[in-house]
Parts: C-alpha cells; structure tokens; sequence
C-alpha cells in the first residue's frame, strides 16, 4: 500500500488526521504514565544506594528529562523540513513541540532541585546535568521569545526554525564545555553512562513511564497545532464549514 | 568576490571613524563593568584574583553583545542593507566582512585594553599575556555567533534585549574555555594548550558556519 | 532580454495582495505600475528583486527562473526602493563609488562627478549628505543610475521629494535609458515622454491587469 504523505501536509487533511489520533494518545500516554508510576513505586527496590523512597521521584524526572532532549530534536527535525520544503505544516509542528518540550526542561529541572534537596540537602547545585538542563530551557525560551516577537508569521517561522538549528550545532559544545570545564582533565569523557548503574527493574519503571510522557507529548502538541492551523487558516473556506467552528 | 570583501571592510570602517563615539562606548562599558565589581564583591586581593578570568570575560560578553545591536541595525534603517542583498556578490562574504569590521572595532580594544584589567586585578604578567591571547581567541567567536543572532532580530521591538537573550547562553563555551585558560594558567603546572585548542577550533568552526547562518538570517528577516 | 512573469501570488501576512498576476517585459519598455496604497506595488517591486518570495508563479529572465540565475541576475539589476540606502556620514562622492562597486563595476571618480554635476550636485560632492537636504539626498540615490551599467531599472516612487527641475531631468534619464533598449518598472503617477520605446501599464488591486499600451 503506498501512502501519500504529502497530502497530509496540508493543514486542512492533517486538521482532521490529527483530530482522530488524539483521543489514542491520551489513552497510550495515561495507561503507560500509571503503568510506568505503579512498577516505579511498588515493584521496586525502597531503598536505592544510601537514598530511601525519596529517590523515586527519578521516575518523573528522567523521563521528562529524556523528553526534553527528545523533544528538541523533534523540533529541530521539523524546523529542517520547514527550511527546505517550505512547508506550513512543518512550521506549525516545530512550534508546538517547543512548548511541551520547554515544559518538559522546567519539569525536569524542578524534580531535579526537589530530588537534590533531599538527598544533598541543596535546592540547586551546579552540577553538569542540572546546568545543561538550565541552558536548554533557556535555548528553549530564546526560540520562544524570537517567535512570539516577529509579527510577520512567515518570518517568525523561519528566524525561529533558524535559530533552532543553530542551537542544535552549539547545544552539544555547551554540554561538552559544561561536563569538562578544565580539558586537562577530561582526556577520558566517556564516562560511564550511569545508565549501566540502574537495576533493570527500575530501568523498566523509567522507560515505561518515559513512553507514557512520549504519548502525553503526541496529544497535546496535536493538540496544539491544531489550534494553530486554526488560527492560521481561520480565513480559508474549509475552516469556516467545520462543525466545531459552526456550534 | 574578494573585492566585495575590501569594499564592505572599508566602507565600514570608514563609518566607524566617523563616528568614533560609538567604538569608545563600547570600549567605556567594558572599563566600567570591570570596575564595579570590586565595589560589590569586596576588595580583598585573594578574591579579586580569583574571580577575574570569570569577570574579565563576562565584561567581554556584555561588552559584545551590547555593540552587535548595530551591526545590521543602522544598514537596515536606511536601505543600504537590502542594496547588499541586491548586489551580484555572494552575502556571506559582505557578510563576513562586516563582522570582521564589527570585530576590529569592538573586539580588538577590548584585547588591547586587558593589561588594565590586569592591573586593576592584580594579576601576574605572565596570566596577562595569556588573557590577551584568549581574548584575541575568543572575542571573534562571540562577534560571529553574535551575528546570527543580530541578523535574527533584526528591526524587532526590543530587539536589543531579545539580543542579549539569545547570544548569551551560546557564548558559555567560549566563556568556560577563555575563563578557565586565565585560571590555568595562575596555577602551578597546568597545561593552557588544550583551552586554547579548543577555543582554536570554536574560532575555525565559527569562521566557517556563522557569516553562511547569518547571510542566511538576514534574507529571512529581509523580506 | 525579457523579464517575464507567470501566474505571480503574493501574499502579506494571511492577506492576498494579488494573484493570477502575468505580464511580460521587453527590451525598449517602460512599465508603470498603477494601484492604490496598499495593493502592493512595493511588494511586487521587492518580489521582482527576489527579495520578497512569492507565494505561486514564477519569475523568468530570459526564460529562466531568477532564484536561479541568482547573482547573474542581480547583476542586470538595479533597484531603487523608499530608501535611498545612503550613508548619512559619507559624502555624497563616497556613497556613489560604494554603491557602483558593490553593483559590480568601477567607472573611475571623473565618471562619478560628472555623474553628480548632471544630477545637480555640482559643489556639494564631498559635503556629508548629512548636510544635504532631503531632496538632495534623493538625487544622490538617483546618481547611480547615470553611471549604471544594467539592464533593468526598477524603482519605487523615484519621483518622491524631487523638485520640478529634478523631476524632469529623471524623466529624461529613463526615457533615455528606455529609448536605449533598457528596461524600466516605476510606480509612479508621472509621466515619461518616450521617444522610441513603449509604455506598458500594469494595474494592482481592483480591476487588475495590464492595461492596453498607450
């Protein structure tokens, strides 16, 4: 079977595509959330190295950092696009996906400060992970801040789709400055992925509820884009015959 | 192509010795930056040596991006700008060489101006040759990512500010780097040639990408 | 040479300025853009530059397309907008050498002086054009086009801040530039006498299209 894609990237096809898509995603992005949060509190193990309960709250925050990092890639692929088809559609999804990851960096960022309270005793600490996390939001709000400044939609799409791609090139040179302040010391960065450190059991509860926050990402900037197109094609014909415009 | 070069180079250095102010005001914010922070902080020697490659370049950072507001700005205003565009030569170079302009203007004083620094710091001499030479490394960086920036928020209501926004965290390589060379190199038997390294290949890396993003910027914002 | 344009579509923001739009350009025409504000005779003149992308429709030189032929392009053309894209802190001498060099051509400084003497800057070459008024300002824009080299001219209210004596000394520059197989787009309300060349009229926003040759 062979699928026409480019007919989906017309807003008014994709308008409704969307439309049908949603309602599933919030079902995945619920059931996969409890699912994930249920094995995170109760199958696993109450104390974890020197931290008791308290350090459950990774559940949420890895799986919105993961987010946040996914999510700029996202949005950095659909700015590309954007760019280079000169699609609407393509605009409109980079946008949208900056929101949701913008609130995923500040969800991370904030259960990071709560899980360093309890288990440093310090709200915030200067640590590489944190700070990069910091930078990305404020990546994220600089995109945001250029879009919502430029009147003119058409420039304010691609100034903003530019400026993400440049923050695609730097963001890795901040996170390679951030993790190595002094290079004399940092001949070996690999270090361990603290990946391998995790115990499957907890790995499932994050991957699981990290799927689940995927799936919350899919509805709501589905979501989101529509309200856009609406917004963008509220002169256009087939806008002004929808029924929930008519009600 | 080279000749489009030498005439923007020219041309805009010619404008910037007509009007000396604005290379002098720039030059004045970075003294006063420098200067106010002993106020706030304290005066003690230890400290004040301590905190100057951070300052040093923080004032620098400022300092930059403060002067990039006009480096598109007062070209876009009165049409010239779109008579670049509408030239048979390629934009990046024009491009590049307005930055380069941009860059003996504002970067290079504040290299020529950091032994001061040192003085005000109490900073040894040899710290201080390594302060020029970072700077000579790194302000390049920060005109050219500047640019892209600049040319981005071009003509927008408070677009100085949103400048600042949007340059400043992708100046913090350049700034862990150039600010930890001058740390390096006041402690005993540390290597600076990795700092400088890699503020080498933030220079090359830059030199190549940002006059094509920023030409590439300023269609857009042109339009 | 021919400047020809196919189904052209702009639009500004979500407002269709016009569509539909088609018309052809020769050598030894003249074409008047008509419209009221805000029908978009600036945004076509900018579309015809290349710097303002259309929405459908091409743009052909010589049959091919302008983003493609890109700087080859710019290289026959000269646009004069709103601006008069001069520096207020160079003379007036200075201003015409930079912007003949950046078009792609060097005549030499005599040629640029004779250039301002004929546009009636004689005296006032090397004052800053800071110090000139604003009618002087706008002859030293329209000095470019004594010593030009391209092909196509197209300017946008050229006539604007000019004295009666400005006035018709620029309708006879294009004329002449016309007359000598150049091409010209102004949007203008003046008249220019012609003596070998056509006029072609182009009419934006209600009841557009090209008007019949007069």
């Amino acid at each position: 079977m062979k699928i026409n894609w480019f007919k989906y990237a017309a807003p008014m096809n994709f308008y409704s595509l969307a439309g049908k898509l949603i309602p599933f995603f919030w079902i995945a992005a619920i059931a996969f959330t409890l699912l994930g949060l249920y094995w995170g509190f109760f199958k696993t193990a109450d104390v974890l190295n020197d931290q008791k309960q308290y350090y459950r709250i990774i559940y949420v925050h890895v799986a919105s950092a993961w987010m946040a990092m996914w999510l700029y890639a996202v949005m950095v692929f659909w700015a590309a696009l954007g760019l280079i088809f000169n699609t609407r559609l393509s605009y409109m999804m980079a946008s949208a996906t900056a929101i949701t990851g913008a609130n995923m960096t500040l969800i991370a960022l904030i259960t990071g400060a709560i899980w360093g309270k309890t288990s440093w005793g310090t709200w915030w600490d200067w640590d590489p992970k944190l700070t990069t996390f910091l930078i990305l939001l404020f990546i994220y709000m600089g995109y945001l801040a250029l879009q919502s400044a430029i009147d003119d939609t058409r420039r304010s799409d691609k100034a903003s789709a530019l400026l993400a791609l440049v923050g695609l090139a730097i963001v890795p040179v901040i996170y390679f400055a951030v993790n190595c302040p002094d290079p004399n010391e940092c001949a070996s960065l690999h270090q361990e992925s603290s990946l391998k450190r995790v115990e499957a059991n907890i790995l499932i509860g994050m991957l699981v509820t990290t799927l689940g926050f995927w799936m919350y990402s899919f509805a709501v900037i589905l979501m989101r884009v529509r309200n856009i197109i609406l917004d963008r094609e509220r002169k256009t014909s087939w806008v002004s015959k929808l029924k929930e415009i008519n009600q | 192509m080279l000749s489009a070069f030498w005439i923007v180079l020219k041309r805009d250095l010619l404008l910037a010795l007509r009007r000396r102010n604005e290379v002098f005001t720039v030059l004045f914010f970075f003294i006063v930056v420098i200067s106010l922070f002993p106020l706030g902080v304290g005066v003690e020697e230890k400290i004040l040596t301590k905190i100057a490659p951070g300052i040093v370049w923080i004032a620098a950072l400022l300092a930059s991006t403060l002067a990039l507001d006009r480096l598109f700005s007062s070209d876009f205003e009165d049409g010239t700008l779109e008579q670049l565009l509408l030239t048979p030569h390629s934009l990046s170079v024009m491009v590049f060489a307005k930055i380069v302009a941009h860059w003996l203007l504002t970067g290079l004083p504040l290299v020529l101006i950091a032994p001061l620094v040192g003085l005000l710091y109490q900073i040894p001499v040899d710290s201080i040759a390594v302060m020029m030479l970072v700077l000579l490394l790194g302000t390049p960086v920060l005109s050219m990512i500047g640019a892209i920036g600049a040319a981005l928020t071009l003509g927008l209501r408070g677009g100085g500010v949103l400048l600042s926004f949007l340059v400043l965290p992708l100046y913090i390589p350049v700034l862990v780097y150039g600010a930890g060379a001058i740390s390096a190199s006041m402690a005993q038997g540390v290597s600076i040639q990795p700092y400088l390294l890699l503020l080498s290949a933030f220079m090359i890396l830059s030199l190549i990408f940002a006059p094509w993003a920023t030409a590439a910027a300023l269609k857009i914002s042109i339009e | 040479m021919t400047l020809q344009v196919n189904n052209l579509q702009c639009i500004r923001g979500d407002r269709e300025l016009f569509s539909g739009l088609s018309f052809a350009l020769q050598q030894k025409q003249l074409l008047m853009l008509e419209g009221a504000n805000g029908s978009g005779k600036t945004t076509l003149l900018r579309t015809l530059c290349g710097l303002y992308l259309q929405e459908q429709g091409d743009i052909l030189w010589d049959g091919v397309s302008i983003r493609k032929l890109d700087d080859q392009y710019r290289q026959e053309l000269l646009y004069l907008g709103h601006y008069n894209a001069i520096k207020m802190d160079l003379t007036a001498l200075e201003n015409l050498r930079i912007n003949t060099l950046l078009g792609g051509y060097n005549p030499g400084d005599n040629a640029l002086m004779q250039a301002l003497d004929a546009i009636g800057l004689f005296g006032f070459e090397d004052y800053p054009t800071r110090q000139l008024s604003q009618g002087q300002k706008r002859r030293v824009a329209l000095a470019r086009l004594l010593v030009s080299k391209q092909k196509l001219w197209i300017l946008d209210e050229p006539f604007v801040a000019l004295d009666v004596a400005a006035v018709e000394l620029l309708q006879n520059i294009i004329a002449a530039h016309v007359d000598a197989g150049g091409m010209a787009i102004l949007t203008t309300h003046q008249e220019v006498p012609l003596t070998t060349g056509a006029v072609k009229r182009l009419r934006l926003g209600e009841k557009q299209g090209v008007l019949a040759d007069a």
